[in-house]
């Protein structure tokens, strides 16, 4: 049988501005020079790795390599998440390389972060030799098996001839569609063998094929309920950034008068400044992106999955919504919410089109009045602001010091969190006006995010100022990277909010375990156990210290002008603040809290 | 809950397996019954996949389906029209008294004898789930020592081919 169940013939350059690489035909050399080569060829610029016994013959010809730069990382987590910080920063591929057995292992973290989050990364891993397969060799881990449920496809390599095509279909894997993470395992001996290189290789993917384009009915359906709709919702999710649609969706926000609320991995899609936008929904997001969603007539959802986070109780959400709902993925549509329109497509694609659909409508005489709505929803806005309490016990605010920051800093530096309470208030308190200037662990919540994805930002984009806003746990997690950014010239800034405490997980118990707090205290305050300047200083950054409120403007200006090193600047704040609005884990949107004890006053006669 | 025959063409490489009962348990599906083998095309396999479930996580789980890159195309087969077979091994005591019953069981259900010792026989058994189970009930007084199912496998009736389409946009 002869038949070719090729459908694409050839990679072609795509969104991610991969190139092609130059045609050659059967070149003679080892698997590890087809793997370099590939990597080139596919235009790869950067690779964060650390090398390893099974992954040492890639390392080789790396070493001759001019085009690709690798930065030695201090942990392989590190270098996953620099991958996805890079990803993000740029829209390229980021790129990770570990050995096999605990060098793979550890970048299990970041490959499922990046799962949960779209991030197209591929992360390359040396494996024990094919004889060695299956018996418990030395540093022999199942990666290949192990990353199957959190990578969009992996791939165990079983000869140099087929690295070229790999290597090509796992960035075209990665960055189409919906990007994911991609993970190509390759045996020692596959590396080490001598091969045959050939460029281009014919990608051989029969069964991926993405839709991008939408449904012409679909999209007529959706731009009439747009404009007939009394309470609608623009529910816009990271798919938009990813689709890189935010010039149309601020065109089809302004011809439709609509009101946006951004999710957390859609902060920046939308300018936070416009006076459409509403904030963030979800848990703790703003009282008026929750009251409008809940309140909706009409739900235009777009590259967002109805994440628990932001619905709360499903059953409860958005209860008098129709759904539009547009993905890439057609699992996402449907999945938790029921969709009244489905639309399967890309982001841009499909609010190009929906403005095409909405401008006809217009021009045939239909028109639209939100009027009332907007008279609603900006009563709301007025009465409960984002905004917090000074702490009664005189300490820093840590919302003050992130407000702070990004007025100081401004809207063209990209921030990046971890997680935690931190994160939650660099999301509120940063105005976003740009997009891809915030980055953070969304789905999977990873803790330790922060310091290794600002690395990798930088690295993208050498050029921005880019700030790490990262907890005290967090920082722990993670902060050996400083010492890769000193010496590689990285030189990221990181502000640690420093509460001494778990804090996050410290407000769940003071909310809901009767203020018992156990295991939350990390001693950062009680010991000053580590001291984040001594440690700063140590991994050769600039290290600082702030502890109250007259010294913050100083000490981000102090830390702004720094820029030969990484900066450290430990703020120390209060650890009683809270995370306000919230609705608690499993309820109701409708139960939002604006503040401990306080719920908003809705006037239900409105709607 | 009710049943769905999904009838699956996999791309024949190795892991494919692996990924797709891997999708069926961490989203929660459980599979009543899965069989494997290759088509007429050698590089396209075909798994028949019976799960019980609602209408929509049945669609939830065709789409995950669609979704890995080695799946190629997945058809529902309605049993009103398609064609579902099982296979049943089974080995049942029989002895002088019960023997001449047990052939008769087996000729009544169009079986076969594949092996005989002095005290049992071994039948081999085709047909729907029901047919077997029925089959399995009359048999069960005599003894059953040992048996075993293969999972079902599903094909539609009339002229039509749920492969060829993949293999002539492909070609």
């Amino acid at each position: 049988m002869t038949t070719n169940l090729n459908r694409q013939s050839k990679p072609t350059t795509n969104p991610y501005g991969h190139n092609t690489g130059p045609t050659v035909t059967d070149v003679p050399m080892t698997g590890a020079q087809a793997l370099i080569r590939s990597l080139e060829a596919v235009g790869v610029e950067v690779i964060f790795g650390i090398p390893g016994g099974a992954i040492l013959p890639a390392y080789d010809p790396l070493f001759d390599s001019t085009a690709l730069r690798h930065i030695l990382v201090r942990h392989e987590q590190g270098a996953g998440h620099a991958a996805e910080g890079y990803a993000q920063a740029t829209g390229k591929v980021g790129v990770c390389m570990a050995t096999s057995g605990p060098g793979a292992t550890n970048l299990v973290t970041p490959i499922a972060d990046a799962y949960m989050d779209s991030v197209p990364i591929v992360a390359i891993t040396g494996q024990v030799a094919t004889a060695a397969i299956g018996t418990d060799a030395f540093q022999e881990a199942d990666i290949h098996g192990i990353t199957m449920p959190i990578t969009k496809h992996n791939f165990l390599v079983s000869s140099g001839e087929e690295l070229p095509r790999i290597i090509a279909e796992a960035f075209h894997l990665a960055s189409t569609g919906r990007p994911g993470p991609v993970l190509v395992d390759i045996p020692k001996d596959v590396l080490t063998s001598q091969t045959t290189f050939s460029w281009p290789p014919t990608l051989d993917l029969p069964g991926y094929r993405p839709t991008l384009n939408p449904h012409g009915k679909q999209i007529r359906e959706a731009a009439r309920l747009m404009l007939s709709s009394r309470r609608p919702v623009l529910y816009v999710g990271g798919g938009v950034l990813k689709a890189r649609a935010t010039a149309q969706l601020r065109r089809l926000a302004e011809l439709t008068g609509i009101p946006v609320v951004t999710t957390l991995m859609a902060r920046g899609a939308f300018p936070d400044s416009h006076p459409q936008h509403l904030g963030m929904p979800g848990m703790h997001g703003t009282v008026a992106a929750v009251y409008a969603l809940q309140k909706a007539d009409l739900l235009v959802a777009l590259g967002t999955r109805f994440d628990d986070r932001v619905t709360g109780k499903l059953s409860s959400f958005a209860p008098d919504a129709t759904v539009v709902h547009a993905d890439i993925d057609p699992a996402e549509i449907g999945k938790n919410r029921q969709a009244d329109v489905p639309i399967v497509g890309d982001a841009r694609q499909v609010i190009t089109e929906l403005i095409n659909a909405v401008e006809a409508e217009l021009a045939a005489g239909k028109t639209t009045d939100l009027t009332g709505w907007w008279q609603q929803l900006n009563d709301i806005r007025r009465r409960y602001p984002l905004g917090w309490e000074e702490p009664a016990d005189g300490t820093l605010a840590p919302q003050y010091v992130i407000k702070r920051l990004g007025e100081i800093v401004g809207t063209d530096a990209i921030y990046v969190a971890g997680v935690g309470q931190h994160q939650m208030w660099a999301s509120q308190f940063i105005t976003y006006d740009k997009p891809y200037t915030w980055i953070n662990s969304g789905g999977l919540g990873t803790m330790g995010f922060a310091v290794p994805a600002a690395m990798g930002a930088k690295v993208g984009r050498p050029d921005t100022t880019v700030w790490a806003i990262d907890g005290d746990g967090c920082f722990q997690m993670t902060n050996q990277e400083l010492a890769t950014c000193a010496l590689e010239g990285i030189p990221i800034k990181v502000a640690v909010i420093n509460n001494g405490n778990l804090g996050m997980v410290r407000q769940w118990q003071t909310l809901f375990y009767d203020e018992r707090y156990s295991q939350t205290d990390l001693g950062t305050h009680k010991h000053r156990i580590p001291d984040f300047v001594k440690l700063a200083e140590a991994l050769g950054c600039v290290g600082m210290r702030c502890e109250n409120a007259s010294e913050v403007d100083r000490t981000i200006e102090a830390a702004q002008a720094i820029d030969d090193r990484p900066v450290v600047v430990d703020f120390v704040v209060g650890k009683d603040a809270m995370v306000w609005p919230m609705v608690p884990a499993g309820t109701s949107n409708d139960e939002i809290m604006f503040a401990r004890g306080v719920r908003p006053i809705f006037d239900e006669d409105d709607v | 809950m009710s049943k769905h025959t999904l009838s699956v063409l996999v791309e024949n490489k190795p892991g494919v397996l692996a990924r797709v009962a891997g999708l069926f348990s961490r989203r929660g599906f459980n599979i009543d019954s899965l069989a494997v083998g290759e088509t007429e095309h050698p590089g396209i396999s075909r798994m028949t996949i019976v799960v019980n479930v609602e209408d929509s996580p049945l669609e939830q789980v065709t789409k995950q389906l669609n979704k890995l890159v080695n799946v190629l195309k997945i058809v529902e087969l309605d049993p009103a029209s398609s064609v579902q077979r099982e296979l049943l091994l089974v080995k049942v005591r029989a002895d002088l008294s019960t023997r001449s019953h047990v052939l008769e069981t087996v000729q009544l259900f169009r079986a076969k004898v594949v092996d005989v010792a002095p005290d049992t026989v071994t039948i081999e058994a085709t047909g729907t789930p029901d047919k077997l189970a029925a089959l399995l009930r009359v048999l069960e007084p005599f003894g059953i020592k040992e048996m075993v199912q293969s999972g079902l496998v599903a094909v539609g009736r009339g002229p039509r081919s749920i492969t060829s389409p993949i293999l002539r946009s492909a070609s």
